[in-house]
């Protein structure tokens, strides 16, 4: 046993107290504060929106293995379509990490004791809750068919689906976004240990705050949206719709504003696991600390002008397609630094293949892959032909499934044994990471060539000459369903099973390393006090020296 | 940590400065959220504007504009005790804080009252709600009509935060008679203070955009 965990131990045979022992019973869970126990409370109900989107993912594929569609009506089918976007979207890709990673992390990276506001860190998860209640509400009443983003007047006039509520769903979930988003912001200013400059901070925090920004700034623009629709929807006053004096364009243009914000808050949490990661894993400093750190924050604020490549074809002006295809290119360029960078730090370090890492290397070439391909169809003419098909529904799950779902589960992987104190079985959980690695790239390969060759997205069925990469992608995707499964049995039996993990198994630097595995409930026996830049491997003494008041 | 403070400071902060610092940030980070909030909405209100401008103007000259101006006056009166509030608080003046909290809740109500009973009503009367009883006969029917939903979206959704403001104002009258706030303990009636004024400021905006375009006196 280490040293620096001997003196909190008490007596042999009994467990310190943790966060998680600290209380029993179902109250002292639903009425928590503790950031740690908040986190919980999110992986639980975000996973459970996770099997709901797999689950409606999984019948789709099963649909398309044959060209006449083999197991739904079309109108069906786009009630599933519709239930995996938007609870993918906004029911758990959005909110997990965040509120999973950043929730639990977040204090003990930097030292406090807790968020800022904790009681606020709570009802973000009660209104998260009822949000989700009411989606599963217009599902069960019979679904929705508008896709997940709503367009208008589609939407408004001649839908006879669920609308209102999984649209005021939507809003409900945007304020539980909002406050999270405030909850980070303040935390990371102001609740920071002694020493603890912003240069120093591990690159995860500078990913949550990049990512905090876009919660406050656009989720509140979805949230006015939905509110028009539903006036729109409800008293047939020609807000969005034409042919009551409105404009359809404009709602796509308030849609978008925050739509492509909103899918840098599904990928910046997870390069900021990456860069963990690819730290711990390579026993280096991240090479270009400050441009990573940088290049997060010009995602924030470029990814806010760049909305119009998303309208390309829907009757906007050749110079705002020309303006927002240029920024597209540029809003690229952080996200390549920050692939150079991690590469760079990969380069003569001393790299070793634990399961967490193998899904970072997952991250680096599939998120690679996906944002190419987004330059492709931000390229004006190209995208002319490539837009809603197949091509489009690639490129975005290799950002999203390919890039962020990976760096969601290396995250994960590797913080497991500090939030449950117990270590899985690395066997299996390398296992995993390899089949879905194989599985995702079968699924999601084929449909390049399919968008390529002009297959549309949206649609039940195709014609037959589309069958063969259908059904390797339907194949891939049943791959995939066992590489998603295997984690929930191997990660549940190490709750009972699995090894002490010890402070610090992977040897890491971090303040979170420093404290106990599952932590106190106040995180760290005394406030910490840093004396070193993050990643310091290599250096002798260890990051920290406890304060004596 | 004095042993004074301790009690007042939530555990997850090390001193009162700590504390006060996060609850101001806090709000102004709220506040830009609402901006957005807002943005939204005067953004398509904006383009509108200017796509049927005509039919803009005809909307504007139905609205009551003398007791929009008598609004504009009320919420600027309510803005400066709301400032000089905050100020007493600091001071640790009590009596002081109390009828100035008063007064600005009253001011806030003055405001509502004209807005529903003066202003919606009428509007209502002439027929002039959407989606309710909208009549309107002349041209750009359907673009007046649209006027009139960015002016009840808009007016409502500030309203709605008026009515939040006066609760919070209720519920600081209660807190500082109860001795809730000190000298070194007035968080709370700054933070709200920074509320108040943003929804001022929003309806500085609304006054001119809404009810004076066009050249009303031209
Ligand atoms: C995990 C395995 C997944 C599979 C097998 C899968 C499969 C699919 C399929 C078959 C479609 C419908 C294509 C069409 O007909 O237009 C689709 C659409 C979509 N997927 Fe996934 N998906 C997966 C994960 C995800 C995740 C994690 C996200 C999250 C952020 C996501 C976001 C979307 C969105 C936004 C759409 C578009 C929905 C719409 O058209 O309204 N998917 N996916
Ligand atoms: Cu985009």
């Amino acid at each position: 046993m280490a040293s620096a965990s001997a003196t909190l131990q008490p007596p042999v045979g009994e467990e310190p107290v943790n966060y998680l022992n600290v209380a029993y019973g179902i109250k002292s869970w639903l009425l928590t504060t503790d950031h740690k126990r908040i986190a919980w409370l999110y992986l639980l109900t975000t996973s459970f929106f996770f099997v709901v989107g797999g689950v409606s993912a999984s019948l789709m594929r099963l649909n398309l293995i044959s060209p006449q569609g083999a197991l739904v009506e079309p109108d069906t089918y786009n009630k599933l379509f519709t239930i995996h976007g938007t609870v993918m979207i906004f029911f758990f890709l959005a909110p997990a990490v965040p509120t999973v990673l950043g929730n639990f992390l977040i204090p003990l990276m930097i030292g406090a004791r807790d968020v800022a506001f904790p009681r606020l860190n709570l009802l973000s998860w009660y209104i998260f809750v009822a949000a989700g209640t009411l989606l599963l509400y217009s599902v069960a009443a019979g679904g929705v068919d508008t896709g997940w983003t709503f367009y208008t007047p589609l939407s408004t006039s001649y839908l006879n689906s669920h609308v209102v509520s999984a649209a005021l769903a939507v809003f409900i979930s945007g304020f539980s976004s909002i406050l999270t988003g405030l909850n980070f912001i303040v935390t990371i200013h102001k609740m920071r240990a002694p020493g603890l400059t912003w240069f120093r901070l591990p690159l995860f925090i500078w990913s949550m705050y990049a990512a905090s920004i876009i919660f406050v700034l656009a989720m509140p623009v979805i949230a006015i949206t939905m509110v028009l629709l539903v006036l729109e929807r409800l008293f047939h006053v020609g807000i969005f719709d034409p042919a009551l004096g409105g404009d359809p364009i404009l709602f796509e243009h308030l849609f978008w504003f925050f739509g492509h914000p909103e899918v840098y808050i599904l990928i910046l949490p997870s390069m900021g696991v990456i860069s963990e990661l690819v730290a711990a894993f390579s026993r280096r400093r991240v090479f270009g600390y400050a441009f990573v750190a940088f290049s997060s924050f010009s995602i924030a604020i470029i990814s806010f002008i760049v909305w119009g490549h998303h309208m390309f074809v829907s009757g906007e002006s050749l110079y705002s397609g020309v303006f927002f295809s240029a920024m597209s290119m540029v809003v690229a360029v952080p996200s390549a630094v920050k692939v150079f960078n991690w590469t760079a730090t990969l380069y003569k370090g001393s790299v070793s293949y634990s399961a967490p890492m193998l899904y970072a290397i997952g991250f680096i070439g599939l998120f690679t892959i996906g944002g190419l391909t987004g330059v492709f169809l931000a390229t004006l003419a190209l995208d002319q032909t490539l837009h809603d098909t197949y091509f489009v529904i690639a490129h975005f799950h290799y950002v999203m499934v390919g890039g962020a779902i990976m760096g969601y589960m290396g995250g994960l992987h590797y913080w497991w044994p500090k939030m449950t104190g117990r270590m899985y079985s690395d066997y299996w959980a390398r296992l995993a990471a390899l089949i879905i690695f194989v599985g995702f790239n079968l699924t999601f390969g084929p449909q390049f060539i399919l968008g390529f060759e002009g297959m549309p997205r949206r649609y039940a069925t195709y014609p037959p000459n589309f069958q063969i990469l259908n059904v390797m992608s339907s194949a891939g995707a049943s791959i995939l369903a066992i590489g998603y499964a295997l984690p929930l049995v191997y990660l549940i039996y190490s709750l009972k099973y699995g090894p002490a993990a010890g402070p610090n198994p992977w040897k890491a630097k971090g303040l979170e390393w420093e404290t106990p595995s599952p932590p106190p409930t106040h995180n760290f026996e005394r406030t910490p006090v840093v004396t070193e830049e993050a990643y310091a491997y290599g250096s002798e003494h260890r990051a920290v020296t406890v304060s004596a008041s | 940590m004095s042993e004074a403070h301790a009690t007042l400071v939530a555990e997850q902060f090390d001193d009162v400065v700590q504390q006060h610092q996060a609850a101001s940030l806090g709000m102004w980070v709220f506040l830009a959220t609402e901006i957005l909030f807002f943005g939204g909405l005067l953004a398509s209100y904006t383009i509108y504007r200017f796509m049927y401008l005509p039919a803009f103007e005809v909307g504007s000259r139905h609205l009551e504009v003398v007791w929009g101006a008598t609004n504009t006056a009320v919420l600027i009166c309510s803005s400066l005790t709301m400032a000089l509030a905050v100020r007493a608080a600091q001071l640790g003046k009590k009596k002081h804080l109390i009828s100035l909290l008063v007064v600005t809740l009253i001011f806030g109500l003055m405001f509502l009252f004209i807005k529903f009973a003066f202003e919606w009503r009428n509007e209502y009367l002439d027929h002039l709600a959407p989606g309710i009883n909208f009549d309107f006969a002349g041209p750009h029917a359907r673009h007046v009509e649209l006027f009139m939903v960015f002016y009840f979206v808009l007016t409502g959704l500030h309203a709605l935060h008026m009515i939040i403001g006066v609760g919070v104002l209720t519920g600081l009258i209660i807190m500082a008679a109860r001795n809730a706030f000190s000298k070194d303990r007035f968080n709370a009636v700054e933070i709200a203070g920074l509320y108040w004024h943003f929804v001022d400021i929003v309806w500085i905006f609304l006054f001119p955009l809404l009810y004076l375009i066009g050249g009303r006196y031209s």
